[in-house]
């Protein structure tokens, strides 16, 4: 099977300033990887070259064999629809529920809801959020917001979860928490690139799954896909 | 858990792609699409409330079209092939010329027919302005001659030489001279109503541009989000369409509705001798303020379109 994303000698530039500067690397099915590097560093930018709301200046990405060069609007939303992303300002749409805001992609995918109550609500009790399932989004804690988020980046059935900084904003424990879902998610075949400067979270990550570390500084890629 | 290995994950032909075609679709909705969107906002009611002025405006419009386009027609199509003859000749020859008169129009190819109004018929002319108590024969009323003329119409230079020969005192008057800047008048209200008409389009256009826009920025997040989930911006442009579409859809009903209830209560005393056209709509006429509604529910639907995909793509 072919990588999921490919970069090859890929650059960014905002104006003059060079963000990202030839970088090469691919992320491949199954995967987990950690991005890290110092404030930045470019890995928001990497991350969000990744799901294609930026291209590249210069050089290719190829998702799934496709230049990224060569997609048109369309194709990027679809390809979003198998991309789960989770920021750590995590958006929703405030005035629908914590249920409705994880049912999102179902509803722009065209999906009957009615057809998918039950794996929404298993969903909804693996992160934890059954009893908030009828909450509004300013109503929960950050931890709350950060497994919501989750949640949604999973019910579409994604092949790729992108994650920035999702444990920035809660405490040690949630941290955990949410690792030990994005390991078990990764244990059923998801790709996980999940951006962090929290090196003791990447160790305690280790011991449950099989990760490598791509390490940003200065704009260029210093380790791409080596071991811990 | 089973939610993540597949927690909604039915295959990728279960993807329903939004039903094609921009009203179809409208009116069937896409599948909770609308819903992304908050359902408040300063927007609704700026264009409910607009789109019922616009609508009653329009309805108001359409009318002054109509009635000048029915006084139009009366001036043009009932008084065209009708002319008067009076004779002014004095006591002693007025006979006479008004025979000369009648054998010349019988005989001129072109005349339908012709007759002497009665005593009767002047005085009821002549009454509205000057009173039923009229002494007629005190006044040096002319005799008139009605003439109908046929579709090809007389040679009027030919008949005018032919009566100046054989009844000098008689005055031929086609109407022409007050008709025409009549039927201009009307003519000219005609397209001032189309004009105006055209105005309130536009300005309903510009109206919901301008409140979609406002939405559309107010709610630049909520797209950020949307799109981070794969909408595709044919998905977001119809929440916003669909949501804008509707709410003038709303106001154009109320607005027109008010409209056709004030043109039914204008009294219809004046009927089909008036000078001027009864003012307001008349049998299947209505049919044209009911569209009202749906002309400006079109005008919403392409004018938000416009405006959400031209702020999607800036966005992007």
């Amino acid at each position: 099977m072919g990588d999921l994303i490919a970069f090859e000698d890929a650059s960014f530039r905002y104006g003059t300033r060079e963000i990202l500067a030839n970088v090469t690397f691919a992320l491949a099915p199954g995967s987990f990887h950690f991005l890290t590097g110092p404030s930045g560093s470019g890995k928001t930018t990497l991350l969000k070259l990744c799901y294609l709301a930026l291209r590249p200046s210069a050089g290719r990405m190829l998702v799934r064999g496709r230049d990224a060069a060569e997609m048109a609007s369309d194709d990027i939303a679809r390809l979003r629809q198998r991309i789960g992303v989770v920021h750590q300002d995590c958006t929703f749409l405030d005035h629908l529920t914590v249920r409705e805001n994880i049912a999102l992609p179902l509803r722009v995918m065209g999906r009957r809801l009615e057809q998918h109550r039950g794996d929404l609500d298993d969903l909804i009790g693996w992160v934890g959020l059954r009893d908030r399932a009828e909450a509004y989004p300013p109503e929960l804690s950050g931890g709350e917001r950060q497994r919501a988020a989750l949640a949604r980046a999973v019910i579409g059935d994604p092949d790729l979860i992108i994650a920035d900084e999702p444990t920035g904003n809660v405490d040690w424990d949630m941290a955990e928490r949410l690792m030990r879902l994005l390991v078990e998610l990764n244990r059923l075949g998801k790709s996980i690139l999940l951006a962090t400067h929290d090196l003791s979270l990447i160790r305690a990550t280790k011991s449950q799954a099989s990760v490598r570390v791509l390490r940003l500084k200065d704009a260029r890629m210093q380790l791409a896909g080596a071991d811990l | 858990m089973s939610a993540s290995g597949g927690p909604a994950g039915p295959s990728r032909s279960e993807e329903a792609e939004p039903a094609a075609g921009g009203l179809l679709s409208l009116i069937v909705g896409t599948r909770g699409a609308d819903a992304v969107v908050p359902p408040s906002g300063y927007t609704v009611w700026l264009t409910v409330i607009s789109a019922a002025a616009m609508a009653f405006l329009a309805v108001c419009a359409l009318a002054a079209v109509l009635v000048a386009g029915r006084t139009a027609d009366r001036w043009t199509e009932g008084l065209a092939r009708t002319a008067t003859i009076r004779i002014e000749a004095d006591a002693t020859e007025r006979q006479a010329q008004t025979e000369a008169t009648l054998e010349a129009l019988r005989t001129t190819p072109g005349i339908a027919s012709a007759r002497v109004l009665s005593e009767a018929e002047q005085r009821a002319l002549l009454e509205p302005w000057l009173g039923p108590d009229l002494p007629f024969d005190l006044l040096p009323v002319p005799t008139l001659i009605e003439v109908a003329e046929t579709t090809a119409g007389p040679d009027r230079e030919g008949l005018l030489l032919r009566l100046a020969a054989e009844a000098p005192d008689a005055v031929f008057d086609d109407h022409q001279r007050w008709r025409a800047p009549l039927v201009a008048a009307a003519d000219r209200l005609r397209l001032i109503g189309w004009i105006a008409l055209a105005l309130v389009g536009s300005a309903m256009a510009a109206m919901v541009t301008l409140a979609s826009q406002a939405a559309l920025a107010a709610n630049r997040p909520l797209i950020g989000t949307l799109r981070l989930v794969g909408a595709r911006d044919v998905y977001i442009a119809r929440a916003f369409v669909r949501r804008f579409t509707l709410r003038a859809l709303l106001g154009a009903v109320i607005g027109a509705s008010l409209g056709m209830a004030a043109f039914a209560l204008v009294p219809r005393a004046l009927g089909d001798t008036a000078l001027v056209a009864t003012f307001g709509f008349d049998g299947a006429e209505w049919a044209l303020p009911a569209l009202v509604p749906v002309a400006t529910a079109a005008i919403a639907f392409a004018a938000t379109r416009v405006a959400a995909f031209a702020a999607l793509r800036r966005s992007e």
